[in-house]
């Protein structure tokens, strides 16, 4: 199974079809130094705005980065650990994207 | 028909470590009504964006009324992050203006070093979208990175060229004594400063600070029997856009600053260039460009013109002048506070009140709050009062 086959309700709700955003382009990106509690411990990462196929911008962060980061690079949606939430550890799942592999 | 303002008062911007919300309140809150030698009024509202985050307190109506000898008046929080004093003073226009309140007094207030570090980082955060962009990651400053990158990007604008931005409202700021910071910024630092989240930097981005701001508003027909320069608002309105950035049209267009600036000076009967001054949300420098472009003062793209030569056209007495206490960025950024500081600004330029920070015949002055990246923005026009 496939991100693109779940069911995203938040997102659905909100207009976005999550079947055909798995590919974009780099429209904007950022290092963060400076980070909230839930992410400091991963600081510094790369946030970006990307440019889905589909048109649409969706904010995530970027992942597997072995270079430079430049507006324009091809990226594709991976899920991945996002956080931990609370005293218990809950882990949040969600997407990030990587430098396209194809 | 009109409302005008008869009270204004404010704390310095500072880190109040030995203070509490409350405190900072009240003190800004009994300046105003002493100003306006009242001591009742029908209702407060309070301009509020963390109070629940920062310092674990909602319901600051009930809190303060008692404080300040107002128990029973009507009395509740106005939020929209840091747009919160914005829409208080919004809330107060349409309660005066519509006769339902003869006065009422609006109190902007945000005590953020209750909490400090990542954590108060993370409590800002709840001003943008928690499922598109908190949970990903995302701060006030990030998303701000993101937006200056694209903005710098497609406009080929170098980080330098938002340098007067920064380098204006710090000169302005060293001459308030209610800044936070108030040392100037050489030329050449900003590109140097430690980056936040780049494009954005410690000179980019304004500094978080404790502080409240009081105004008070009445009939306009009552003012004048009331106080001996009253400021009429000639022009209040309050527009929003998608919370979200990636759900924006067009991410560069900070829509809801043109919406309501647009009838701000519709209702005020005039053009930008009427305008004598402008207090904007400068909590990022890419902001101001943004909304310079918002308001009418530049081309799509071009707003960060005004930044050129070090600041000199947006200094006091130059072409456009911006900042002229500072700020957020020298003044200090006291959160959803913000937009009552602004206020409280322009009432003392426009009663030439307003020291070494005077803009000389200032009578016209646009103020514009943001709540987060342009996803609330509250706008008025204050005018010295008619001849």
């Amino acid at each position: 199974m496939t991100l693109g086959d779940m069911e995203l309700s938040v997102g659905a709700s909100r207009g976005f079809d999550a079947r055909a955003v798995e590919r974009g382009t780099v429209y904007s990106y950022t290092l963060v130094q400076e980070a909230g509690a839930e992410f400091e411990a991963q600081a510094p990462y790369y946030l970006a705005l990307v440019e889905l196929e589909n048109g649409a911008l969706i904010t995530a962060q970027l992942t597997d980065i072995a270079g430079e980061v430049t507006i324009g690079d091809a990226v594709e949606m991976v899920t991945r650990k996002l956080t931990t939430d609370g005293a218990r550890g809950m882990i949040v799942y969600g997407y990030k994207f990587r430098p396209a592999m194809t | 028909m009109g409302v005008s303002i008869i009270g204004a008062g404010m704390t310095p911007v500072r880190e109040h470590w030995s203070r509490g919300l409350d405190d900072l309140a009240v003190e800004a809150g009994a300046i105003a009504l002493r100003d306006a030698d009242l001591s009742h009024v029908d209702a407060l509202y309070v301009g509020n964006g963390y109070g629940g985050a920062f310092n674990r307190q909602t319901q600051l109506g009930s809190l303060l009324s008692a404080r300040l000898g107002l128990s029973t008046v009507e009395a509740y929080t106005c939020e929209a992050g840091e747009a919160s004093g914005g829409v208080a003073l919004r809330t107060g226009y349409l309660a005066v203006e519509s006769g339902a309140v003869a006065s009422a007094l609006i109190i902007g207030v945000e005590k953020s070093t209750d909490i400090v570090g990542s954590a108060r980082v993370s409590a800002r955060g709840v001003s943008l979208d928690a499922d598109l962009e908190s949970i990903n990651g995302a701060t006030l400053t990030a998303m701000a990175g993101l937006l200056m990158r694209r903005y710098m990007h497609e406009y080929g604008v170098s980080l330098a060229q938002f340098e007067g931005f920064s380098l204006n409202a710090h000169q302005n700021g060293s001459r308030n004594k209610f800044a936070l910071f108030r040392n100037r910024l050489r030329s050449g630092a900003f590109v140097r400063a430690p980056m936040l989240a780049d494009p954005v930097s410690l000179f980019d981005s304004a500094p978080d600070g404790d502080g409240a701001a009081a105004v008070l508003l009445v009939k306009s027909e009552l003012a004048a029997d009331l106080a001996p320069y009253p400021v009429a608002v000639i022009g209040s309105a309050v527009a929003t856009d998608c919370l979200a950035l990636q759900d924006r049209a067009d991410p560069l267009e900070l829509r809801a600053a043109a919406i309501s600036a647009a009838s701000c000076l519709e209702q005020a009967g005039l053009a930008p260039g009427d305008l004598d001054a402008l207090e904007l949300h400068d909590a990022y420098t890419v902001l101001t460009a943004l909304s310079l472009e918002a308001i009418g003062f530049s081309e799509r793209g071009s707003g960060w013109e005004w930044a050129r030569d070090e600041g000199a056209r947006i200094a006091p007495n130059a072409d456009l002048p911006l900042s002229a206490f500072g700020g957020l960025k020298s003044r200090g950024n006291p959160g959803g506070a913000t937009g009552i500081y602004q206020a409280v600004e322009a009432v003392l330029q426009l009663k030439g009140q307003a020291g070494d920070s005077q803009i000389a015949g200032a009578r016209n002055i646009l103020i514009q709050n943001i709540g987060g990246l342009g996803a609330t923005v509250a706008t008025h026009i204050l005018s010295a009062a008619n001849d």
